[in-house]
């Protein structure tokens, strides 16, 4: 009879977890993520040499690396998918946790690595940067809490979650990590609107912005400046977005060979900030297509998923981190083709980068777990007359 | 509209009644509920999630439309292209009164070498040190083979010498476009100008920076982009200038004399039409500053401004004027003139230790008597003294815009005793600039007004405040128009035809540095006002150690040495400047009228 009921594919209790994983898991998805990650090592072949020579390693040092977290990130990111959501919370609960004392202690033990923010820790043989970590977790704690308050007398999660949203990005901020920061508030704000923001409060936050632009614009000299130089179309050549900037139109449709491309000998962060410059550069419009293919495939899919998602918290965990997975790579590649201002992300997958590495594969992984095809009620919709 | 119960009290009721356990009807309702709230809250946020959605792809279908459209532009050559428009003309150009170039720029190139990049770095230092002379072969191959990457090898090079270099044909040898300054007249005015150099220095272009002069004053002014088709104007006039300084290098050098300065000033507008000092320099090679010695040993010393000299009996028509000004005497008034006078436990003496006996104040200006002046200066006393001296500027440095001028600190006694007032009224115990001297004597000459000497070209007269009457600036005036024009006064030799001239000289003792004077070095100066009747310009010559040697013995007295070089050049410049000889009709002898 409950069979009858809630239909789908009957789950045994026995049936095998690997079979079980591949029948329910997005395939989409992880065919996507896999192809980005060896697009992200062909392009660590062309990008990170300069800065291995620089550093006096071997050529492809950096390949190495990236290859070894990838394939670290890669297991983590498998195993993360085979959980159920329940045990995929509480891990991200305690992870959470972890990260968050990490990010309250990084003032006392952290490093600098000379850069003038304190956001790593220093391990000798890698760094390691909490805030990665803390992103996915505070997802997932959000998403619980959100969750939370739908429930009947449950506890007022919203309120709860906002104000760990606040504190969060504060400490990030204090750093100073703006990027980080904002990217928080973007993942929270997403997880209010699916959860049902009230839709007079998002028009009233829209207005808000927009008059507090149009007020700093008016007002601050420093903010007017910088805008305007976004928006000034000459570009100063011998600056970073400007190297980025010849190399996307050195490029080209097809590129400009593999190994022809002059970009990375010039740019300090070829290998991670700006590699969707290097990949231009060498590989043309194409192979950018691709990427960009890829990454909206992810996020398309995930949502289309997540659309016929019963439970609340699965729903709103899978989103906050398919966006926060999305925003990122959109931010990259927005400064790159100076859509928007200068800011340090990484291409999730594609950059060189341990910690973002092994981090985005857990994200990633977590986001698996919550699109898995699970019994969702249809034949309940059906019988109600709804699709 | 049916509104559900939110407990199933028609279940709960009858079940209490029967004694049963209600909790599980309470869960299985409250189930149902959240089901029912999730179906809602569902259908909601599919239409949210769906917007999301399609702004994610939105946003990535503009990234990659952005990307496309950087992609087929055409990429520009970076950096360079753009370089060369930003150096042409980045400095203003320097006019004298009359639109004259004095400073202009020069496209050019430097020269600079990356090793790294040269094939055959021995023949590249042998050539270059072909090329240039002051190159060292051996240096320069050290420095091509070495470890250096980067070395700059000429600041600057000709036409023919980048040619030269260009033929070697090593790719390590590197032109970077430059923009110098050129003086185009070499050495004229070279004290005002000052020069300028390279400050930093970049492959594609250079900062050129003012070092002295005008150059350095007007620095801002002249490397403000928006003043760059707007020259600077200065109120020197070439053709004046070239004049006077070869009069005043003519002079110098039959007067043997150390060095020489003339400053020719507008007495009503206080411009400075020209200003020599010699020796002097080419500011397209300045010389080096010199690291020891004496600093006004160097030709860079600029002795009409840094030049801090007593400057002897000019001073003593200021004690004069005073004197009448106050109403103490009139220009006939007798004055005691007799030795020995002791002031101060000193005793004042006279050139060749003459004795004039009583002079009337005129005399005393003609005939340049040190006790005369003293005793004017003693009826006068040391407060009203310092005050009509600080009036005519002689206690603060030049209000002058060259660079050198803010250090022509004058050099005043530290206690202003009764002695000091009597040795200051002819000019000893007192050290100012010739400059000074000028600014002082245009306030005779423009009827008692002071007026700030400048450089730069003024539209009308300048008055400043007033320091004396017109009355008693025209006494003076006629007193040392007599020192000209009467045969007893000191500077006879100063009479220029037609142009009454009136000045007074001046022959200072020069000091030891050990302390005390020397007995054959002076500072000999003529401080000059023409035409008399409608003064508009004030000469000032001042000679460093000149010595006449045709005589018997050598004469080194301003009537002597600076006063034919002043009235040589007044008879050169003053036709130069526009001024009619005021030439008085000769008789008609020798012409007979009677008809034969």
């Amino acid at each position: 009879m409950t069979e009858m009921v809630y239909g789908a594919v009957p789950e045994h209790a026995g049936e095998p977890i690997l079979p079980k994983w591949w029948r329910t898991v997005d395939k989409w998805s992880i065919s996507c993520v896999l192809i980005l990650f060896g697009i992200g090592l062909l392009l660590g072949f062309a990008a990170s040499p300069p800065l291995a020579e620089r550093n006096g390693f071997g050529p492809f040092h950096y390949v190495q690396r990236q290859a070894f977290f990838g394939g670290v990130a890669l297991v983590a990111m498998i195993i993360t998918s085979m959980m159920s959501p329940v045990l995929v919370r509480r891990l991200a609960v305690i992870g959470f946790l972890v990260a968050f004392v990490g990010i309250a202690l990084l003032p006392v033990f952290g490093t600098d690595f000379g850069k003038g923010a304190v956001r790593w820790y220093s391990l000798g043989f890698a760094s390691l940067q909490p805030s990665e970590f803390l992103k996915p977790g505070f997802i997932v704690v959000a998403a619980w809490m959100l969750a939370a308050s739908h429930q009947i007398g449950g506890p007022p999660g919203t309120a709860w979650s906002f104000g760990l949203c606040i504190l969060i990005a504060g400490m990030l901020a204090f750093q100073p990590d703006f990027g980080q920061a904002s990217l928080i508030l973007f993942a929270w704000g997403v997880m209010y609107f699916v959860a049902g923001a009230p839709l007079t409060l998002i028009m009233a936050i829209a207005g808000a912005v927009i008059a507090a632009g149009t007020v700093a614009y008016s007002h601050s000299e420093h903010f007017a400046r910088r805008i305007d130089g976004f928006l000034n179309p000459e570009v100063d050549p011998t600056t970073q977005i400007g190297y980025a900037t010849d190399a996307i139109r050195e490029g080209g449709l097809f590129g400009v060979g593999v190994g022809e491309g002059q970009v990375k000998w010039s740019l300090p962060d070829a290998h991670t900030d700006f590699i969707i410059a290097v990949a231009a550069e060498e590989y043309g419009l194409i192979l950018v297509l691709v990427i960009v293919t890829l990454y909206s495939g992810i996020v398309a899919r995930s949502m289309l998923r997540l659309m016929r998602e019963r439970d609340v918290f699965t729903r709103l965990a899978g989103t906050g981190l398919a966006c926060m997975f999305g925003v990122q790579a959109l931010i990259n590649m927005g400064v790159a083709v100076r859509l928007l201002p200068a800011k340090g992300m990484t291409l999730p997958f594609v950059s060189y980068g341990g910690s973002s590495l092994i981090a985005a594969g857990i994200g990633i992984g977590m986001l698996l777990a919550f699109t898995r095809v699970r019994p969702q009620g249809e034949i309940a919709d059906i019988l109600r007359g709804r699709h | 509209m049916i509104r559900t119960p939110l407990r199933p009290l028609a279940r709960i009721l009858p079940a209490r009644d029967k004694g049963e356990n209600t909790t599980a009807i309470e869960r299985e309702n409250l189930r149902l509920r959240h089901e029912e709230m999730q179906d809602q809250s569902r259908q909601r946020a599919e239409s949210r999630l769906l917007v999301l959605g399609l702004c994610f792809v939105m946003a990535y279908g503009v990234v990659a439309a952005r990307m496309g459209l950087m992609a087929v532009s055409e990429p520009h050559e970076p950096v360079a292209a753009a370089s060369s428009s930003v150096i042409a003309a980045q400095r203003a150009d320097i006019v004298d009164r009359n639109g004259n170039l004095l400073a202009t720029n020069f496209e050019t190139h430097s020269l600079y070498a990356q090793p790294p990049h040269m094939i055959d770095p021995i023949r590249a230092a042998r050539e270059l040190a072909d090329i240039f002379p002051d190159l060292e072969y051996d240096k320069l191959l050290r420095d091509f083979t070495g470890k250096r990457k980067f070395l700059w090898i000429k600041r600057t090079l000709s036409p023919e010498q980048k040619q030269a270099v260009f033929d070697i044909g090593d790719p390590g040898l590197l032109f970077g476009p430059r923009e110098m300054r050129l003086y185009p007249n070499g050495r004229l005015a070279a004290h005002v100008l000052g020069g300028a150099s390279f400050g930093q220095e970049g492959v594609s272009a250079a900062e050129v920076i003012g070092v002295a002069g005008v150059e350095r004053q007007f620095n801002g002014y002249l490397t403000d982009p928006d003043n760059a088709g707007r020259p600077l104007t200065l109120s020197l006039d070439l053709t004046i200038q070239a004049a006077s300084e070869e009069v005043l290098a003519g002079g110098m050098r039959l007067l043997n004399a150390k060095g020489a300065t003339s400053i020719l000033m507008d007495a009503h507008t206080g411009e400075v039409i020209s200003v020599v000092s010699l020796p002097d320099f080419d500011p397209n090679d300045r010389p080096r500053d010199l690291v020891e010695g004496d600093a006004s040993d160097s030709p860079l010393f600029n002795r009409a401004l840094q030049g801090v000299y007593e400057l002897g009996s000019t001073f003593k028509i200021f004690a004069s004027a005073q004197a009448l000004e106050l109403g103490l005497v009139h220009p006939d008034t007798i004055v005691d003139a007799n030795g020995p006078m002791r002031v101060g436990g000193h005793l004042i003496g006279e050139f060749r230790n003459k004795n004039y006996g009583e002079l009337s104040v005129s005399d005393v200006i003609v005939r340049s008597s040190n006790r005369g002046t003293g005793r004017l200066a003693l009826e006068i006393g040391v407060t009203r003294q310092k005050a009509f001296l600080e009036a005519l500027g002689f206690f603060d440095p030049l209000p002058l815009e060259v660079a050198e001028a803010r250090m022509s600190h004058p050099l005043l006694p530290k206690r202003w005793t009764d002695l000091s007032t009597v040795t200051i009224s002819y000019g000893h115990g007192i050290s100012t600039t010739p400059m000074h001297l000028a600014a002082g004597y245009a306030a005779i000459a423009n009827g008692g007004h002071y007026v700030s000497p400048t450089i730069l070209k003024q539209d009308g007269p300048q008055y400043g405040p007033r320091v004396m009457s017109e009355r008693t600036a025209a006494q003076s005036r006629a007193m040392l128009r007599r020192v000209v024009s009467d045969p007893k006064g000191t500077a006879s030799f100063g009479e220029v035809e037609g142009y009454a001239v009136a000045g007074k000289t001046g022959s200072a003792d020069k000091p030891k540095r050990t302390g005390g004077y020397y007995e054959d070095k002076v500072i000999a100066t003529f401080a000059t006002l023409f035409p008399v009747h409608d003064p508009k310009y004030v000469l000032v010559v001042t000679m460093d150690e000149p010595s006449d040697n045709s005589g018997e013995k050598p004469r080194r007295t301003a009537g002597w040495t600076a006063v034919p070089v002043a009235a040589e050049m007044i008879r050169r410049i003053a036709p130069l400047l526009g001024l009619r000889p005021q030439v008085e009709p000769a008789e008609l002898a020798g012409i007979s009228l009677i008809a034969n």
